[in-house]
């Protein structure tokens, strides 16, 4: 597979965007229209050069996810019952328990599958939301490039509810040993589906309009 | 594309191409079959045409579609520890979170998993078929198009699949645990999941709706 390279306008080092050039593109299907046009002509979705509640979105997406994954981590993930006893414990507490039993690869990708990434992910759409605001020291393309590694590790995330599911309707011997839902799982997946929202709601478009030194802190028309 | 020296301001709108991602404006140039037209600085595919995409990807999303109604009406894994055995399915496994406010989970995980993924090969089937067999689009193909690729986030069957990998190996050393044949579907769902997004250029696709071939 080999790269095209797009024949650039003027001099070969300078990219215009659209919103200089006085032109918008549609967010959904990508065609070019005039600065003004309500709708696509193509797919009739609205059109903003930049999206001004953008950030209000992320943010408020990300509140909400941010206080879901609280009750996720103390509230119990799974009730595991066995024979002799019943077993109810927290995701950090059973990577913990885990780790007690030698366990410690697993107890590792538990606690980095389920507590790092998602902390991590919180950290990175905060960092982005911030940091079109103001002057950042990465440079865009590397804040463009944490954009889509959040967006992308976004969904796989679920993971944990699906296999909390799976263990769930698998795990259902009669009397030996049964595994059930715990309350924190239908917090966790709120919060893995409202940081996937907050994470779409970015406009990034804003990414590479804060540094062009002329315009400044433009961003937000 | 006549003369190259135009500025780009001055270019008509349908001789330029922006990326969506990053709004950089270049002068649309098709690149051939197999080649990948790239934005500059941010890197994002804005064209991928492939020679015989379009049936390679309605090949795919029949598969897919078998795969995805097999693998949720065949168990998946078996278990089987001190005489008890238990074997699931995927609808089994989306309603473990049965019973008070779990059933929303319940729901929410079903169309994850399964009405989601296949509402979107349907949709797919219906938007490509009439482009490939150079016919005018279908009926609100624009509409159709556009909910597929809002939907396509949360189709989340090849996570799943995934998913019942580490599962097993949660309770692999609980009880014996048996693939299914629906697992080796969901095996085969990641894979065809993958190529369908590759295959799909979705520039071709909005242009292909927008300026149908005259059969």
């Amino acid at each position: 597979m080999q790269m095209v390279r797009m024949e650039l306008s003027g001099t070969s080092q300078e990219i215009l965007s659209a919103r200089d050039l006085g032109i918008v593109a549609c967010t959904r299907c990508s065609k070019p229209a005039p600065m003004g046009a309500q709708t696509c002509s193509r797919c009739g979705h609205r059109l903003v050069s930049r999206d001004r509640q953008s950030l209000q979105r992320v943010w408020a997406f990300w509140t909400v996810g941010l206080m879901c994954y609280i009750p996720a981590n103390t509230y119990p993930m799974l009730k595991t019952r066995t024979l002799f006893q019943v077993d109810e414990s927290t995701i950090i507490g059973g990577a913990v328990e885990l780790a007690h039993h030698g366990n410690w690869g697993i107890a590792f990708i538990i606690l980095f599958a389920s507590v790092v990434i998602p902390l991590a992910k919180f950290m990175a759409v905060a960092f982005l939301a911030i940091s079109v605001k103001q002057r950042s020291v990465t440079s865009q393309r590397q804040r463009h490039y944490l954009y889509e590694v959040v967006e992308y590790i976004g969904r796989w995330s679920m993971i944990d509810i699906f296999v909390v599911a799976i263990l769930s309707s698998l795990v259902q011997l009669k009397s030996l040993a049964a595994i059930n839902p715990g309350t924190a799982s239908i917090f966790f997946a709120l919060s893995v589906i409202f940081t996937m929202l907050a994470a779409q709601a970015f406009d990034t478009r804003m990414i590479w309009d804060t540094q062009t030194k002329d315009e400044g802190l433009k961003t937000n028309d | 594309m006549d003369h190259p020296d135009t500025p780009l301001a001055e270019l008509p709108l349908d001789e330029i191409i922006v990326c969506p991602q990053c709004d950089a404006v270049y002068r649309l140039q098709r690149p051939a079959d197999g080649e990948r037209a790239a934005c500059e600085r941010c890197h994002t595919a804005l064209i991928t045409p492939r020679d015989n995409a379009g049936l390679q990807i309605i090949a795919v999303a029949v598969a897919v579609m078998v795969l995805i109604i097999g693998a949720s009406v065949f168990p998946f894994l078996t278990i089987d520890a001190a005489g008890n055995r238990n074997a699931v399915s995927v609808l089994d496994a989306a309603l473990a979170f049965a019973g008070g406010p779990m059933i929303l989970l319940s729901l929410a995980t079903a169309a994850l998993i399964f009405f989601i993924p296949l509402l979107r090969v349907l949709l797919t089937l219906y938007v490509l078929v009439p482009i490939v067999l150079d016919r005018p689009p279908a009926r609100h193909a624009v509409a159709a198009f556009s909910l597929s690729e809002e939907l396509r986030p949360w189709s989340m069957a090849e996570v799943f699949a995934i998913g019942c990998a580490v599962a097993l190996v949660k309770v692999a050393d609980l009880a014996d645990v048996g693939f299914g044949p629906a697992f080796y579907m969901f095996g085969a769902l990641v894979v065809l999941v993958i190529a369908q997004d590759r295959f799909l250029c979705k520039w071709s696709v909005w242009n292909s709706l927008e300026h149908p071939k005259k059969s």
